[in-house]
């Protein structure tokens, strides 16, 4: 077999996620639907990468711990609430629906790793 | 049969604002499985114990969960009938008057002789706290100015492991770890003791499991095409089942919609977690960082390889300040051209708040083009270019003052006659802010209690 083709997709089609939050930090777990996808995925979402994607929130730094037995990556980012639900002036103090703003970040991936392929 | 052998916890709410009709399908389904267990429901976020202080200053008889009754009242007597013993931190800022209530309802149902513990000792307003350590994850925010409304230390499991040894039925409290709730009824049944890390560890990561209720069975998950969530309008809540020899499996109430998948739990032990091999709880630390899940049947699923670690020697206390005022006012606009007439009413509103100097701090946000997702500079609506239909013109201000925010937010309002053509509506509010501060403190400094009462002494 040649080496499968590698698509460029949006993380959403290849991984799920979920965001809490403590004060001013965000926790973004990722979790990729095929477990397979996981070293790809290590490789590409580093903490700098992410750091960006959250940079116009005022992000300063991201953690991200690892977890190869579920699989799944948990990114902390810092400061990027803008006050957290107490001081916020986002409709979304919480950041919850901030899980998506990782989830929009592209990457690219053999396409049998695809939750559906095109 | 099963004697010591497996002991279920249900859940039955995940926030104050859960489902009100939750518990009931769950309750069912541990009567229907047979067997020891208990059901609990956590009401309690960061600041709703803040909130619950501002009513009981209104009156000494309120502060505790508000939905407490009609939370009870459908699984009481079924639960009192078939020993599944009831705890919940739904006594929020005054666990007695929540006694109170459950001992009137347990009366009105025949159920006089209940048991009614009430855990106390996490109110400590009186602690001067700014001898005590900052929390690390508020080092970045502002030091909190405004007056103390609450100070509530999280309690762990053992204040109500005593009060269920004493033989209560209903176990209230206030601020308590959340997994605490869980843990508590499976260290009594099988009579762990408070150093047997090991065992913690699976008890605990049962309660973080579930204290967000449906988030685990398919609530707050679903991403349809990609994550799909059979009947969703009536997803079960969880119940974990809990062994002897530690194995923990997580199912839900039966006959309902949702789903327990690997998926499902794993976004949900990740929850609001930052360094997995340090997950701390008041019974126990845990290591997240070698668990497996494993789909083992349908809407089941096994959790194992969790490790636990010595409790921690501080005490979380969470303290909860007058905030100031934020204002919020939203407007309209729809069809040919709305979008240049939705940042043109930005404009205006900008304009209008520096020229009247209100000392306000001001977001503005156009619901359509970017909103969550956008930063307070508005950074990503005024870079759009899309053309929705139907744009929300929302701006925020926050400020000491009640007047301050309430007048920003009026300037929403007056479009309605000075803004561009075609707003319409308009929604306004003000609301009072709570900011958070949570310290670190000596274990030695709280005094912890319970008090237990059958309903009627409870109503003397």
């Amino acid at each position: 077999m040649s080496s499968p083709a590698q698509v460029k997709v949006q993380l959403h089609a290849v991984a799920h996620a979920r965001a809490g939050d403590k004060g001013n930090r965000l926790n973004v777990c990722v979790m990729p639907y095929d477990a397979k996808a996981y070293e790809a995925l290590s490789r590409q979402l580093t903490p700098e990468r992410v750091q960006a994607a959250y940079a116009h929130r005022g992000a300063t730094a991201v953690t991200r711990y690892d977890l190869p037995w579920l699989p799944a990556f948990n990114f902390v980012i810092d400061n990027v609430l803008e006050g957290g639900v107490n001081g916020s002036l986002n409709l979304d103090g919480h950041g919850k629906s901030n899980s998506f703003i990782l989830l929009s970040l592209w990457v690219e991936v053999p396409s049998e790793f695809l939750k559906f392929s095109a | 049969m099963a004697s010591l052998g497996c002991f279920r916890v249900g859940n039955a709410s995940g926030f104050s604002g859960d489902r009100v009709d939750a518990a009931a399908p769950v309750v069912d389904t541990l009567i229907e499985l047979g067997g020891p267990s208990a059901l609990f429901f956590e009401t309690l976020a960061e600041r709703t114990v803040a909130l619950a202080q501002l009513e009981k200053r209104k009156n000494p008889e309120r502060g505790y969960e508000p939905m407490l009754e009609r939370l009870l009242e459908p699984i009481l007597l079924k639960c009192l009938r078939h020993g599944i013993t009831l705890i919940g931190n739904f006594g929020a800022a005054n666990p007695p008057a929540a006694a109170r209530v459950i001992a009137r309802l347990a009366k009105r149902l025949g159920e006089s002789h209940v048991r009614i513990a009430v855990v106390q000792g996490d109110d400590v307003q009186d602690l001067n706290l700014n001898e005590h350590t900052v929390y690390e994850a508020d080092a970045g925010l502002d030091m909190a100015a405004g007056e103390l409304i609450a100070a509530n230390a999280y309690l762990s499991a053992q204040p109500i492991v005593q009060a269920l040894k004493a033989g209560a039925q209903v176990v209230v409290t206030g601020r308590t770890g959340d997994p605490s709730l869980a843990l508590a009824p499976l260290m009594h049944h099988f009579g762990w003791s408070m150093d047997d890390w090991q065992k913690l560890a699976v008890g605990a990561t049962a309660g973080h499991l579930l204290e967000c209720g449906a988030q685990i069975t398919g609530g707050y998950f679903e991403d349809p095409g990609y994550k799909d969530v059979p009947d969703p309008a009536n997803v079960g809540f969880p119940i974990a089942e809990v062994h002897a020899d530690g194995r923990l499996f997580i199912t839900k109430a039966l006959r309902t919609g949702g789903l327990v998948t690997p998926e499902t739990v794993k976004e949900q032990l990740l929850y609001e977690i930052h360094d997995p091999a340090h997950y701390i709880t008041p019974d126990v630390v845990l290591d997240l960082t070698s668990v497996r899940v494993d789909q083992v049947g349908v809407d089941r699923v096994q959790i194992q390889g969790m490790r636990g670690k010595p409790a921690p020697s501080t005490v979380k206390v969470t303290a909860c300040f007058d905030g100031g005022w934020l204002g919020e006012g939203e407007i309209s606009y729809a069809g040919p051209n709305c979008v240049a007439r939705a940042r043109r009413a930005a404009e205006v509103l900008r304009q209008r708040v520096a020229q009247r100097k209100l000392p306000v701090s001001l977001r503005i946000d156009l619901i359509g083009l970017a909103s969550v997702h956008d930063g307070d500079a508005g950074t990503l609506w005024q870079r759009s270019s899309a053309q929705p239909q139907d744009v929300r013109v929302r701006l925020a201000a926050s400020s000491a003052l009640q007047d301050d925010a309430e007048q920003a937010a009026r300037e929403v309002l007056a479009l309605y006659c000075c803004g561009p053509a075609g707003g319409g509506g308009v929604r306004w509010r003000t609301t009072q802010r709570i900011r958070t501060q949570s310290y670190l403190i000596d274990p030695g400094l709280l005094k912890v209690s319970y008090s237990l009462h059958t309903a009627l002494e409870w109503l003397a």
